[in-house]
C-alpha cells in the first residue's frame, strides 16, 4: 500500500434515524400515499434504503388544499418578520443537523459526502438565511410598495442537488408569503423528507410546507392542478416543455431552469493551474449531474496539448467510490437510466471520431459508475458538443481568436453558464458581455451565492432564481399608481381588522 | 547524496535562451502564466480537507519525523542547545526505539562544528538514516550583506562541516526586478558549496514568500531559484509572518512539478516556519503526494523546517499506538 491510497475514512452512518418507510407530508403530518409505492436505493451500492408513498392525483389535491388553507388562514396574514423568523430557525436547524443532511444527501444520490458536507448543505442554510432576511423588506425588492404573494406554489425539483434545489425553491417561495407543495425525484426524495422533519421541528404552520413524493405523473398531476398560482421546475427541456404546453393559458406563473450545454473557455493567458482546477470543478463535480457544467471546454489551440496534458494528470489524481468516504472525488451515478444515456452518448462521441481518454480507476461492483473521461477532437457538430449529457464527460474543443471563442460559446441551443479563464481583465469584461448565458463565471467555475440571480437563455428556461431576482418570481407587483387594486393579503388584511 | 547534481548555468541557458541578463529572466519570468489567488487558496483549502487515518496517518507521521529539519536559529543558541537538539534529532523519542530520526538538524554557521561533533557516527546521508548537517548562510535571515560577506559565510559554512546550506535571496533586489543580480548571487553561492575534494553541499534557496507579498511573484522567484541552480526552493527563515503557508508551498510544488515535466530534473521543496501541527504537517504531505506525487516524499526532495512541530508528531505517534493521549512531560524538549 502507499501512501495515496489513503485508507478508508468513512463517514458514519450512525447519525441517521431512517424509518423503513416514508409517507406523504400533507398539512403538517405525515399521511399514507394512494399510489404504488417505490424504493429508494442507494446508488452507490444499489442497497434499498426505504419504501416511499407515491402520491395519485386526490393526494395532490389534498396537499394542494391543505396549501390553500394554510395560505388563507395564516400565511399570507402574518406579518414578513414573522415569516422571517421561521425562515430563519429553518436555517439553524439545518446548519445544526448538516451531517445527518449530508450524510443522507450523499447515500441517496450518491454525490461525495465532501461536496454534501461542504457544498450542498452549507449552501441550503445560507439560501434560507438570505430569503430569511428579505421576507420583512418586501417592500424594498424594487417592485413597488406591498408587494404580494402570488399564492400556492407547485415546484419540482431535480435528482442533482435535492435539498439544494429544495432550498431554492422553497425558501424565496415562504419569504415572498406563499404556501408551497413541493416533489422531489424519485430517486431522491430523502433529504426533501428529512426537511418535512425540520419543518415540523421548526413549528412552521400545517400546510405552508408539503412534500409530497412520487414519479412524473404525480409531478404533471401536480402542475396541472388548477388551484395552483405558480409553477416553478428544475430539470430536463424535455420536461420543462410540456410543463409550459400544460401551463399555457392559465393564470399560473412559471419559472423552468432547464439544461445547459456551457463552454467553460480558456485563453492561452489563462493561469494554467487554476484554470486546470476550474475546469476540473466545472464538469466532474457532483459527477457532471450540473445544469451548468462546464462540459464543452473551449481551449484557444497554442496552448490545447498543454492544458490537456496536465488535465489528464489531474484527473488521475479523482478518487472515484464509495460516497460517503471522505476522500472521494467521485462517487456514484444517480441511476442506472442516467448512466445508460451517459454510455450511450459517450459510444456516440466515439463513433463520431472524437478521441476518447478515460482515468484509470477501479470501478466498484456494485453501483452505477462512470470514470472521468474526455473527449478530444471534437467537432462543434458532433453530439457530445451538442447535447447535455449529464455526466463526467468533457468535450474539448479548440478556438483561435477571441471572437471565435464568443460565436462557439453562444452556438448552442441552451444558455444557462460559461466560463473564461484569463489573466486579462479587460479581455474578461468583453468577452463576458457578448456570451448569452444567464451565468458567466470568470476564472472560477460552478460557485453559487444566495445573492446571485442564476437562470438561463433559450432552451435553458426563463426566470431567474436567487437574489431579489429569485424573490420576484414569487411576488406581484405592489401598488406604485395611487389606484392600484387592493392586493389578495391586503384584503385579507382589512377583513381581519373588520372582525 | 541522491540529490540531482547540477551543472552551473546550464539550466537556464537551455531554458531562458540567452544569457541570464536582466531582460532575459524578467522576458521569461514574466511570460510564465499567471496565478489566480482565489483558485490557488481554494485548491489548497481541498487538498486540507483529505481525511487520513489509521494506518495512512501511521505512515504518514513516521514519515514527517523523518522528513524534518529540527532547527534552532536563535541568538541566544550556545553549543550546549546544539547538542541537546542534535539528541533529540537523533532519538526523537527515547520511549521509543522504533521512532525514525529527523533528516537534519538546521542551526546557524558558526554552530555546525558542534552539531557535527555531537551527531558523530550519526551525520549521514537522510536518505540512507543518518541526519544532516544544515547550515544557514548568506546573512541570514535578512540578508542584507555584501556578496563577499555573504560568500564568506557560506564557505566557512561549508569548511566547518555543512552538508547542507539554506541561503536567503536578495529580496530588495528581487522587488526592484534585478533578476539578474539575484541569480547572479545564488550562482555565487552554489560555487561557495563545493568543498575541496569536489563535491557540494546541497543549496536551499529561501524565497522569503512573506516579503514577495504576491503569488506571481512567488512563482518567479521559484523559477529564478531553480534556474540558478538550486536543489532545494524554501518558503521562510521562519523570522517574518507569514511563513510557509499551503497555498504558497502548493505553488511552489506546481512549480518543481513544470519543471520536471520540462526538464526530468527533480528539485526539492522545503516549507519552513509556521507548521507546528501533526494536521497541518499531514496536509502537506496530501499536497506533495497529489502534486508531484508520492515519490517527492523523501528527504532528498521535501522538508519540513520546524522546531516544535517533532513534538506534536511524537504526542499523535504515542496516541496512535496507545489508543490515548499522554502529555507534553511525555515528549523531551531540546
Amino acid at each position: 500500500m502507499t501512501f495515496l491510497d489513503y485508507a478508508p475514512a468513512p463517514e458514519s452512518r450512525s447519525i441517521l434515524d431512517l424509518r423503513s418507510d416514508y409517507g406523504l407530508f400533507i398539512d403538517g403530518e405525515w399521511r399514507a400515499g394512494r399510489g404504488t409505492p417505490f424504493a429508494s436505493i442507494s446508488p452507490a451500492t444499489e442497497e434499498h434504503i426505504a419504501s416511499i408513498a407515491s402520491a395519485n392525483e386526490a393526494d395532490v389535491d389534498a396537499a394542494v388544499s391543505a396549501a390553500r388553507r394554510a395560505y388563507e388562514k395564516t400565511w399570507s396574514r402574518m406579518s414578513g418578520a414573522d415569516r422571517g423568523k421561521y425562515l430563519f430557525r429553518i436555517a439553524r436547524l439545518v446548519q445544526e443537523r448538516a451531517r445527518e443532511l449530508a450524510v443522507a444527501e450523499s447515500l441517496d444520490n450518491g454525490k461525495p459526502i465532501k461536496e454534501s458536507r461542504d457544498v450542498d448543505v452549507p449552501l441550503v442554510a445560507a439560501w434560507f438565511f438570505y430569503y430569511a432576511g428579505w421576507a420583512d423588506k418586501l417592500d424594498h425588492a424594487g417592485l413597488g410598495a406591498a408587494p404580494s404573494a402570488l399564492g400556492v406554489a407547485a415546484q419540482v425539483i431535480p435528482w442533482n442537488f435535492p435539498l439544494l434545489m429544495l432550498a431554492w425553491k422553497i425558501a424565496p417561495a415562504l419569504a415572498a408569503g406563499n404556501t408551497v407543495v413541493l416533489k422531489p425525484a424519485e430517486t431522491t426524495p430523502l433529504t426533501a423528507l428529512l426537511f418535512a422533519d425540520i419543518v415540523r421541528q421548526a413549528g412552521l404552520p400545517a400546510g405552508v410546507v408539503n412534500i409530497i413524493t412520487g414519479a412524473g405523473e404525480t409531478g404533471a398531476a401536480l402542475v396541472a392542478h388548477p388551484d395552483v398560482d405558480k409553477v416553478a421546475f428544475t430539470g430536463s427541456t424535455a420536461v420543462g416543455r410540456a410543463i409550459a404546453k400544460t401551463v399555457a393559458g392559465t393564470h399560473k406563473r412559471l419559472t423552468l431552469e432547464l439544461g445547459g450545454k456551457a463552454a467553460n473557455i480558456v485563453f492561452d493567458d489563462a493561469p494554467i493551474d487554476q484554470a486546470v482546477e476550474g475546469i476540473v470543478n466545472g464538469i466532474f463535480f457532483n459527477q457532471g449531474h450540473v445544469c451548468c457544467a462546464g462540459s464543452r471546454l473551449l481551449v484557444q489551440e497554442s496552448i490545447h496539448d498543454e492544458v490537456v496534458d496536465r488535465l489528464k494528470d489531474r484527473l488521475s489524481t479523482l478518487r472515484l467510490g464509495d460516497p460517503l468516504d471522505k476522500n472521494t472525488d467521485i462517487g456514484a451515478i444517480n441511476s442506472r437510466e442516467q448512466l445508460d444515456r451517459i454510455r450511450e452518448l459517450s459510444a456516440v462521441g466515439e463513433a463520431e471520431g472524437a478521441e476518447r481518454w478515460t482515468a484509470e480507476c477501479a470501478i466498484p461492483d456494485n453501483g452505477f459508475w462512470f470514470a472521468p473521461t474526455i473527449f478530444t477532437n471534437v467537432s462543434t457538430s458532433s453530439r457530445i458538443a451538442r447535447e447535455e449529457i449529464f455526466g463526467p464527460v468533457l468535450s474539448v474543443l479548440t478556438f483561435r481568436t477571441p471572437a471565435e471563442a464568443i460565436a462557439k460559446a453562444n452556438n448552442t441551443p441552451y444558455g444557462l453558464s460559461a466560463g473564461i479563464w484569463s489573466d486579462k481583465g479587460s479581455r474578461i469584461l468583453a468577452v463576458a458581455d457578448q456570451l448569452r448565458a444567464g451565468v458567466v463565471w470568470a476564472n472560477t467555475f460552478n460557485r453559487f451565492d444566495p445573492a446571485s440571480p442564476f437562470g438561463g437563455y433559450k432552451e435553458s428556461g426563463y426566470g431567474r432564481e436567487g437574489g431579489v431576482h429569485g424573490l420576484a418570481a414569487y411576488l406581484k407587483p405592489g401598488s406604485s399608481a395611487l389606484a392600484a387594486p387592493a392586493t389578495r393579503s391586503q384584503k385579507a388584511a382589512r377583513k381581519g381588522a373588520a372582525k | 547524496m541522491t540529490l540531482t547534481q547540477i551543472v552551473q548555468g546550464e539550466r537556464s541557458l537551455a531554458v531562458i535562451g540567452g544569457e541570464a541578463t536582466d531582460a532575459n529572466l524578467r522576458r521569461y519570468l514574466h511570460g510564465i502564466p499567471g496565478v489566480d489567488a482565489v483558485g490557488l487558496e481554494q485548491r489548497a483549502a481541498g487538498l486540507g480537507t483529505r481525511s487520513i487515518k489509521t494506518t495512512s496517518k501511521a505512515w504518514a507521521l513516521d514519515r514527517i519525523i523523518g522528513l524534518i529539519d529540527q532547527t534552532t536559529l536563535e541568538g541566544a543558541d550556545t553549543p550546549g542547545k546544539v547538542r541537546s537538539l542534535v539528541a533529540k534529532a537523533v532519538t526523537p523519542d527515547p520511549a521509543d526505539p522504533t521512532c525514525p530520526s529527523t533528516a537534519a538538524v538546521c542551526v546557524y554557521g558558526d554552530m555546525v562544528p558542534f552539531a557535527v561533533e555531537a551527531l558523530g557516527s550519526a551525520r549521514g546521508d537522510p536518505e540512507k538514516g543518518g541526519v544532516a548537517v544544515a547550515a544557514v548562510a548568506t546573512a541570514f535571515p535578512s540578508g542584507r550583506a555584501s556578496l563577499a560577506v555573504k560568500l564568506a559565510d557560506t564557505a566557512d559554512a561549508v569548511a566547518a562541516g555543512a552538508d547542507e546550506i539554506d541561503m536567503v535571496i536578495d529580496r530588495g533586489a528581487f522587488l526592484a526586478g534585478r533578476y539578474g543580480m539575484v541569480y547572479d548571487e545564488i550562482v555565487a553561492v552554489k560555487e561557495a558549496c563545493r568543498r575541496t575534494d569536489g563535491t557540494s553541499a546541497h543549496l536551499k534557496v529561501i524565497l522569503e514568500t512573506g516579503e514577495l507579498n504576491t503569488y506571481d511573484n512567488v512563482r518567479r522567484a521559484s523559477w529564478l531559484g531553480i534556474l540558478a541552480g538550486g536543489d532545494f526552493i524554501k518558503t521562510s527563515t521562519g523570522k517574518v509572518a507569514p511563513a510557509a503557508t499551503l497555498p504558497v508551498t502548493l505553488l511552489m510544488l506546481e512549480v518543481v512539478r513544470d519543471w520536471r515535466r520540462m526538464t526530468g530534473e527533480r528539485v526539492g521543496v522545503k516549507p519552513a516556519g509556521g507548521i507546528r501541527s501533526s494536521k497541518d504537517a499531514i496536509k502537506y504531505l496530501v499536497t506533495v503526494a497529489e502534486t508531484v506525487g508520492e515519490e517527492w516524499l523523501t528527504p532528498s526532495l521535501f522538508r519540513f523546517g520546524a522546531s516544535s512541530l517533532t513534538n506534536d508528531v511524537l504526542l499523535q505517534r504515542q496516541k496512535l499506538a496507545t489508543g490515548h493521549y499522554s502529555g507534553p512531560d511525555y515528549v523531551t524538549i531540546d
